[in-house]
């Protein structure tokens, strides 16, 4: 915070967390404005998570309900793991964002609307029949009307630009009235505005006053009588950056490229909400990043398999209906035994389903979606900045076992952000990368004593021609073999090769005491939501631990030992209980699902009152 | 890494022999498939390319069975999928020689869409299309390339399809490299693998090849010794479109299509039509691609050949403009990117970074 933008006119109410609703028209700029806050918000210090929402049409029809997308921010002095189950303050651009959003707002929360979108031809969109700000419809909340169309023109009166133009300014005008709302500094906006619009000067000029106007407005009107601070949150020492899901993953992927030393090639099909993964390794090129958009979701693995062969790090990124077209070539994969990273972005389904939202209903499709034996190595990230762990992770292990991984992440995970502490190079696991060969004794598929894996022989190499294929090898040699005896054998190494990761991966942490009545075990995007609700129970004085999975095949060595600690283990997933039928099959226990499929992420209170149910 | 060279390398001191792998070959006795295997393992020591520098694809099929039985490095992917595994390859080793073997049946029905798509792109890589308009190693049934009618296992009533044909497809899709050529005649065989083999950009070419157990003789109407010289066209660059045994017979042009003539006098052989595979307009070569026997001769020889930017040469190209640009990345780089703030050891925060 700095003087200059701190008003001293008003009090100040410390608060412990806040959560922000930014809603609007999908043209209203409403992600950017939250991406603005949020960036505001981590340089003053705070914790946060964050979790957009847009509609899963391009443009649907202005001011309808279809048309509405938010922006959701969660941020406190202290470790925030959830985008909030429940906003503070509902920021609603026009009556369809009101509508939209109203029935998720607690009684006595803040609605801060723009008061001039509450017209006739808005309302009827909405489908009111009345204006809801004119009727008893929101005595329950405290309404905050501003006029900011009004205001933003009058505010830009001086300027060249158009009604239409000074119309696109006002979300930052919005963006200016809850900086002062949370006491938030101007500064890192404003700057923001100077390099995006550094070619506009027009429009560095027109939203720069918009801003001001709305900080001002709120300041200066009788609107607020009091606004609020949060005090800075102790984060561990370090250098951060704030981080969606979708770019820690391709800070991990490529991470991973270089302390290999081996090209990254990304070879992907558009697929929401995976396309994001495609854009924005398609900007690093000169880490000699290789992205290929493929003719479908088949050649993007395939051409993945291809680079892998040829010594690259393969990796292909995909959603639920895309993750079953690849399933023969990941079939391809286990046989040839070659390294392969498939991210697979889950979304609702089955089929179509519900692009935009999130679930995590692909985790038995990633086990078992492909026909004969066919173990692969799959790991799940649990936050949004876990995504750059366990993308580094995938690549590690698909190079040091040749073998595929899968990478679960999720349509809340890849969209959702918060801040992420930049490692030390220091403290990334090696990843040995080694195409050597004595070509004399090479064998195709002779193997590492410790990891099983065969040796990573490249096109190229002088005296080690060989071939490889789908068709059943012969152990060793690699030579095509219809012996019952070498396919037994061979489907035997395979599943032990990926056990074999097993002794390669973190144990299981239990948070909290070891052993006990209830352990709430997660695995994915849920890590958030579980562990708060785990927290705030404890803190409540109740005896419960949690774990979370970021391991899924092969488990941690010690689950089955975790599990035996306690009397019942609560399972909540985003599916009908897809981890509680593999840990039923693998281990004993008394497992109790908590599962919900809404297309959204579990809400803390929701884990928060199953818990409690448990405990009764 | 430095790019695979596009002329014929020095005489290696490799023979045939050293293209041969140790696995038994196990196509049927008198199949065509038989002929190809020889002339590609001739051709690789006249070309000169070194031994490990060479990939070979396949799909499935009995065509798929190919990289198996050459001492080079091999991949036996899955149905129809090899152009894409093979594109990736390219993408990541701009060093290596790439061959693509398919089938009518792999290459036109299953992997349809990859062929498509690996052309236009101009994939740098030789796909070899073995065409006996027929489902061999599934025993028999028709292939997309099967003739309207055709009985088979799957169509006892005669096909009630009708078939495409490859050259067709590839000209369509505006491969830069298109020929056709025939499993039964060996030097033409051996002379079009090698015209593929040093096209920079994606070569394809057909073969006709007999699959005597379930489709014996489907060529054999315009393809037998006999009948060859008056039922065939071959295709010259620079040359007049004649044939016949007594070259006695021609193409000219006679908008919209092509019109067979007698070329007994001079002021005959003015009307010819002068094959130019040059042309970048793949129209008139489109049309040759479409005489079929007993209206017209069949066309075989080269169709295109035109030199354009290939996919993966543009590729690396815009790795290396963004390295010229910005400087290779390094971790460093990386994990300095972005907005960035720091929050020192006691607790107090800076936002120096941009």
């Amino acid at each position: 915070m700095t003087a200059q933008t701190v008003a001293k006119d008003k009090p100040v109410e410390q608060i412990e967390r806040a959560t922000i609703r930014f809603a609007g028209d999908s043209g209203d700029g409403i992600q950017l404005s939250g991406n603005q806050f949020t960036l505001t918000t981590a340089s003053v210090g705070n914790d946060l998570a964050t979790l957009p929402d847009f509609p899963a049409e391009i443009r649907a029809p202005a001011g309808t309900l279809p048309g509405v997308s938010s922006f959701q921010i969660s941020f406190s002095g202290s470790e925030v793991l959830t985008p909030g189950d429940e906003p503070d303050v509902l920021v609603a651009m026009n009556p369809a964002a009101l509508k939209a959003n109203l029935g998720e707002l607690p009684p006595g929360r803040i609605i801060v609307v723009n008061e001039d979108a509450f017209e006739p031809g808005n309302l009827e969109k909405a489908g009111y029949t009345e204006n809801p700000l004119e009727n008893d419809d929101l005595k329950a909340y405290r309404v905050v009307k501003v006029p900011m169309t009004t205001v933003t023109t009058q505010a830009l009166a001086a300027t060249k630009l158009g009604k239409k133009e000074v119309g696109r300014c006002k979300n930052f005008f919005a963006l200016g009235v809850v900086y002062w709302m949370y006491s938030r500094p101007l500064e890192p906006t404003l700057e923001w505005i100077n390099e995006k619009f550094a070619k506009k000067r027009e429009y560095i000029e027109a939203n720069s006053l918009a801003l001001k106007a709305g900080y001002n407005y709120a300041l200066t009107t009788e609107i607020f009588s009091a606004h609020f601070a949060v005090r800075k949150a102790s984060l561990k020492p370090g250098t951060y950056r704030n981080v969606t899901g979708t770019e820690a993953t391709v800070l991990g992927l490529i991470a991973a490229a270089e302390v290999a030393k081996t090209p990254l090639f990304y070879g992907s099909y558009p697929i929401t909400p995976a396309s994001d993964i495609l854009h924005e390794l398609a900007k690093y090129r000169h880490f000699g990043v290789r992205t290929f958009q493929a003719e479908d979701e088949i050649s993007a693995v395939g051409s993945a398999i291809g680079a892998s062969y040829g010594g690259h790090i393969g990796v292909t990124g995909t959603s639920g209906p895309g993750l079953s077209l690849k399933s023969e070539f990941i079939g391809l994969g286990v046989m040839v035994e070659l390294p392969l990273v498939v991210i697979d972005v889950q979304r609702a389904g089955p089929s179509t389903g519900m692009p935009t939202k999130t679930e995590q209903a692909d985790l038995l499709q990633a086990f078992f979606g492909r026909h004969g034996e066919s173990p692969v190595a799959i790991v799940a990230a649990a936050s949004p900045s876990d995504c750059f762990r366990m993308a580094y992770e995938a690549v590690r292990l698909a190079t040091k076992y040749m073998t595929p991984v899968i990478l679960l992440s999720d349509g809340y995970l890849t969209n959702s952000s918060e801040p992420w502490r930049i490692p030390e190079i220091s403290e990334l696991s090696p990843i040995h990368v080694d195409h050597s060969v004595d070509a004399a004794s090479y064998r195709p598929y002779d193997r590492d004593n410790a990891t099983f894996a065969r040796r990573w022989v490249v096109p190229g190499t002088p005296g080690a021609e060989h071939r490889i294929g789908g068709l059943e090898s012969e152990d060793g040699t690699g030579n095509v073999s219809y012996d019952p005896i070498n396919h037994d054998l061979m489907v035997r190494i395979r599943q032990a090769k990926i056990m074999r990761i097993a002794a390669d991966i973190p144990p299981l942490k239990v948070k909290g005491e070891t052993e006990g009545n209830l352990l709430v075990l997660g695995w994915g995007s849920t890590y958030g939501a579980i562990t708060t609700a785990v927290e705030n129970k404890r803190t409540a004085g109740k005896q419960v631990s949690c774990a979370h999975l970021r391991y899924l095949n092969p488990f941690p060595q010690n689950l089955g030992e975790v599990l035996k600690g306690f009397q019942t283990i609560l399972v909540p997933e985003l599916n009908l209980g897809q981890l509680q039928l593999l840990l039923r099959g693998k281990f004993g226990g008394n497992f109790v699902g908590y599962n919900r499929v809404e297309g959204r992420p579990f809400k803390v209170h929701e884990i928060e009152d199953k818990i409690d149910e448990l405990l009764r | 890494m430095p790019e695979l060279q596009r002329t014929i390398q020095t005489p290696s001191e490799l023979t045939k022999k050293d293209f041969v792998s140790d696995q038994e070959v196990r196509w049927c006795p008198g199949c065509g498939d038989y002929s190809i295997l020889a002339q590609m393992q001739k051709i690789m020591p006249e070309l000169g390319f070194p031994r490990e520098k060479i990939v070979f694809f396949s799909g499935i099929g009995c065509s798929s069975r190919f990289p198996y039985y050459m001492n080079t490095y091999g991949f036996h992917t899955i149905h129809g999928r090899a152009p894409a595994v093979a594109t990736g390859l390219r993408c990541a080793r701009p060093d290596l020689q790439i061959w693509v073997i398919t089938g009518d049946g792999d290459g036109l029905s299953i992997g349809g869409n990859h062929l498509l798509h690996a052309l236009r792109r101009n994939m740098d890589i030789n796909v070899i299309l073995f065409n006996n308009r027929i489902y061999g190693l599934t025993k028999g049934q028709a292939s997309p390339t099967s003739e309207l009618g055709k009985i088979t296992k799957s169509s006892p009533q005669g096909t009630i399809e009708h078939p495409i044909d490859p050259v067709s497809f590839a000209l369509s899709a505006e491969a830069t490299f298109v020929a056709r050529t025939l499993a039964g005649e060996p030097k033409h065989l051996a002379e079009i693998l090698k015209r593929a083999a040093l096209h920079p950009g994606s070569s394809f070419v057909e073969v006709l090849q007999n699959c005597n157990i379930f489709n014996d003789g489907a060529f054999r109407h315009f393809a037998d010794k006999d009948v060859r010289d008056d039922r065939m066209l071959y295709l010259e660059h620079g040359r007049p479109l004649v044939f016949g045994k007594q070259k006695n017979r021609g193409l000219m042009l006679d908008c919209p299509t092509l019109k067979e003539i007698a070329v007994n006098t001079d002021e005959d052989r003015e009307k010819l039509l002068v094959h130019d595979e040059t042309l970048d307009d793949p129209g008139l070569a489109y049309s040759l691609s479409r005489l079929t026997y007993p209206d017209y001769p069949v066309s075989v020889g080269v169709f295109r050949y035109v030199i354009k930017p290939t996919y993966s040469g543009m590729l690396n190209e815009q790795i290396d403009n963004a390295i010229a640009q910005k400087g290779r990345g390094t971790l460093e780089d990386l994990f300095n990117s972005g907005h960035r703030w720091t929050i020192n050891r006691d607790g107090t925060e800076s936002r120096e970074h941009r």
